[in-house]
């Protein structure tokens, strides 16, 4: 197990400037909106049956943001037929519904286009048109800036700036996964295919949590949803050490090998997942607060606070896990079992406690992580067994076993999902993904940074 | 409780198209996990890629289905030599992720929208089966009457299924007791042993992935044959693990293990089925709505399945046939 400190430090630097400065630009922008008034401010979610588009089309160069009225809009679906029409009133908002009850659109990706004749003359939309994935039955906000003439090649940077945030809040929400199955594939040797389910328990824990009676109040505020994040970040560590100890454990004990162990983890998987669908439903939850929230506009960035404080729960996480490994006593036993089991025990490192913390942390890691992805886009009972192969493409990617592969292969798979959807349909972003994990694999097996040795 | 019911359907589900689909594709992750020890995952991708080329250069085309069988055989193995290229010279794990990754990859491209004009999406194709139907000998109901019998269509599926399915075994029983067959073997139990002997393990192992993935095709065609029709939910992860459980339950490394598993396999998952849903059904069910609807006694089968895979796996993974000494389930 060989951790380098510098390339860790770097990337948390990174992600820690990134969301600072995201944060700080949020801020900043606040008033300004806030400046432009009702008659430029995103039309508020509606609570009903149907997802709403909710858009707005505002002039930039004056301030207060000038409306823009009477420009068409249309919606399309992925195979490029008109599903909505509409036009922007006169405070520039416009509302298109979609088709269809909101279940039936969820996993769908829509094209808001903006027709550019109807525009005024001396304008140029910074963008023309944007695509939206329902992933949340809840309405959509889409936001089209409009700037001088000219300025309109800004689009496709707008866009990956856009896309680039909700990268980064993918890619640390797969991270906290990835870190777990890293790190008991690097103790155990096990390449456990219920870590996934692991994912799917948080956020169930989360939810049973929250549909309890009655609300959990602080100072005055309901905070029942971020108590029930934490009420699964504790029972899923407690759910991870019961597999081990009731399954996994005596497995070892026996002497099971690898492979059998994969293949018990595949029927685990099957039978929790099953479980989790006879008990919640097949249908997709979200929680009861902070489902539809508005989103703060940084330039022509879209940012939720939620999803703000989701990205810095989790950085916050994974510093504490990797600080944890690398700089205590238990952190440093650790990393000596992952290296090499049998030496760790001659050093009279207990390695069966070893491994319950790690089981304990990587489950703890993995519940809190499908909780918060549940908070961000909601979930069903196989949220975790979607993401399961974009965690193992992390770890892989990264380095099985390695502590900061995992954390930088996440990061890498979550930042291409997104980012490869500017040039591919947004159907394809995993595809691209588990098409990079095979490329890597062919140059460099052990991954990124995975030690180099013989693995044949 | 309708006993006899239940019995009937089950064995119906038991000797029926299913039972013959996951038998071959069982047969092919025999000669991949049982005889070689390779570890693929994604025997669903074998199966998609086969049987969507089978009837897309029919439907596309107007092609014969003839010629798309030809075309679905040589793609699997174009596709057993991109995953084997990269993977082959790995641990068993990593071809265990790339081949479940690479079965993924093909479905969701193949369900793309952007690609519903020739694979239709996530709907599908139909409308190719004419040819198949028309050369059906049977009419009416065939089977033992008052225990189980079954439609023309599907007699005239299981006709040509386990036909096929006899076929194989005995192709798979020749080989194996080839000397190419003991080179395979001994990759299993040795790899190093068999490369001091001088033989390319590599290469050996390729043509075992190329074999069970043709096997892999054939229940890939049998899969659109008997639907009439063909849609990427029929290849889902889901898939490939089944076919796991019933090579487990035969026995791996047994030339008869993968069917005598796929019957028993679906006898019990139809059987467990309809149990439930009898015993939920109804003015007075055995089981009261409170504890188990009808909906949730649907998904009783696949808990009891995982159960199943993982209490096999730790106490019996040799199955009913196979010889625990010959399974490669303890990676090098």
């Amino acid at each position: 197990m060989q951790v380098d400190p510098k390339r860790i430090g770097a990337l948390l630097a990174l992600v820690i400037a990134l969301v600072t400065m995201v944060g700080g630009a949020a801020t900043a922008s606040a008033p300004r909106t806030a400046e432009g008034g009702a008659a430029c401010a995103l039309p508020q979610p509606i609570d009903d049956d149907v997802i709403s588009i909710l858009g707005r089309i505002c002039d930039r160069r004056e301030t207060p943001q000038a409306p823009v009225e009477g420009v068409s809009v249309t919606v399309e679906d992925s195979s490029g037929s008109v599903v909505g029409e509409g036009a922007s009133e006169a405070d520039g908002t416009f509302i298109i519904d979609l088709p269809g009850s909101s279940v039936e659109n969820l996993g769908k990706t829509f094209t808001v286009q903006l027709d550019e004749g109807s525009l005024p003359e001396d304008t140029q939309p910074e963008v023309l048109q944007r695509k939206l994935s329902i992933n949340l039955d809840t309405d959509q906000s889409v936001s089209f800036p409009i700037g001088a003439a000219g300025a309109a090649d800004s689009g496709t940077a707008v866009q990956a700036a856009q896309l680039f945030v909700g990268g980064i809040v993918f890619s640390v929400l797969l991270a906290m996964a990835a870190l777990g199955l890293s790190m008991i594939f690097g103790t155990t040797g096990l390449t456990n295919f219920s870590h996934g389910e692991l994912v799917t328990f948080g956020a169930i824990a989360a939810y049973t949590f929250d549909q309890l009676p009655g609300t959990v109040q602080i100072g005055g505020l309901n905070a029942t949803v971020v108590i029930a994040m934490i009420v699964a970040f504790v029972i899923s560590g407690a759910f991870g050490w019961a597999n081990d100890a009731a399954l996994w454990r005596p497995l070892r004990r026996r002497g099971t090998g690898v492979i059998a162990m994969m293949i018990v983890s595949i029927g685990l998987s099957i039978f929790l997942r099953n479980v989790y669908q006879y008990f919640s439903g097949a249908g997709s939850r979200n929680y009861s607060q902070y489902s539809a929230t508005q989103p703060w506009e940084i330039g022509p960035i879209l940012f939720t606070p939620k999803e703000l404080i989701v990205t810095l729960v989790g950085v916050a996480m994974l510093l504490l896990a990797t600080s944890l490994l690398r700089f205590t006593r238990l952190g440093k036993a650790t990393r000596a079992v992952a290296d090499n089991p049998a030496l760790s025990a001659a050093t009279g490192i207990n390695v069966e406690k070893v491994i319950a913390v790690v089981w304990i942390g990587g489950a703890a890691l993995a519940g809190l992580s499908g909780a918060l992805l549940g908070l961000t886009q909601g979930f069903d009972y196989q949220i975790g067994f979607k993401l399961l192969l974009l965690i193992f493409a992390a770890v892989v990617l990264g380095g099985l076993g390695t502590i900061s592969g995992a954390i930088v292969g996440a990061f890498i798979i979550g930042l291409f999902t997104e980012l490869s959807t500017l040039l591919v349909p947004a159907e394809f972003k995993f595809v691209g993904a588990l098409l990079l994990l095979i490329a890597v694999l062919l140059v460099r097996p052990q991954g990124l940074l995975g030690k180099a040795q013989r693995i044949g | 409780m309708d006993f006899q019911n239940i019995l009937s359907l089950s064995l119906a589900q038991g000797l029926g198209p299913t039972a013959i689909i996951y038998a071959l594709a069982a047969i092919g992750l025999n000669v991949h996990f049982g005889y070689t020890g390779l570890l693929n995952f994604g025997q669903a991708g074998f199966m998609m890629v086969a049987g969507y080329a089978m009837v897309s250069f029919s439907t596309i085309w107007g092609l014969s289905l003839w010629i798309g069988v030809l075309v679905g055989l040589a793609l699997t193995v174009v596709l057993a030599l991109l995953l084997g290229v990269p993977t082959l010279r790995l641990r068993a794990d990593y071809l265990a992720i790339v081949t479940i990754a690479a079965a993924e990859i093909i479905r969701q491209s193949i369900g793309a929208a952007t690609l519903s004009e020739y694979f239709g999406g996530q709907d599908g194709l139909t409308g190719f089966i004419d040819p198949f139907r028309s050369l059906n000998p049977y009419t009416g109901r065939i089977g033992i009457d008052g225990l189980v019998t079954w439609s023309a269509f599907d007699f005239w599926v299981m006709t040509v299924g386990w036909t096929l399915v006899a076929l194989c075994c005995l192709v798979v029983w020749l080989l194996m007791r080839s000397p190419w067959g003991r080179v395979l073997k001994s990759i299993r139990e040795d790899e190093n042993a068999v490369r001091s002997l001088g033989k390319n393990v590599y290469s050996y192992k390729m043509q075992s992935l190329m074999l069970g993935g043709l096997f892999g095709a054939l229940a890939g065609f049998m899969t659109a044959l008997r639907s009439a029709s063909i849609g990427p939910s029929f290849f889902a992860t889901d898939v490939t693990f089944f076919a796991y459980t019933v090579l487990l339950i035969g026995g791996a490394a047994r030339v008869l293990g993968p069917v005598v598993g796929s019957m028993i396999f679906w006898f019990l998952i139809s059987a467990l089925g309809v149990f439930f849903a009898q015993a939920t059904s109804g003015a007075d069910p055995l089981i009261p709505a409170s504890i188990m609807t009808s909906t949730q006694a649907s998904l009783m089968r696949f808990i009891f399945l995982g159960l199943g895979l993982m209490l096999l796996m730790i106490f019996r993974p040799q199955g009913i046939f196979g010889d625990r000494r010959e399974l490669a389930i303890d990676a090098h």
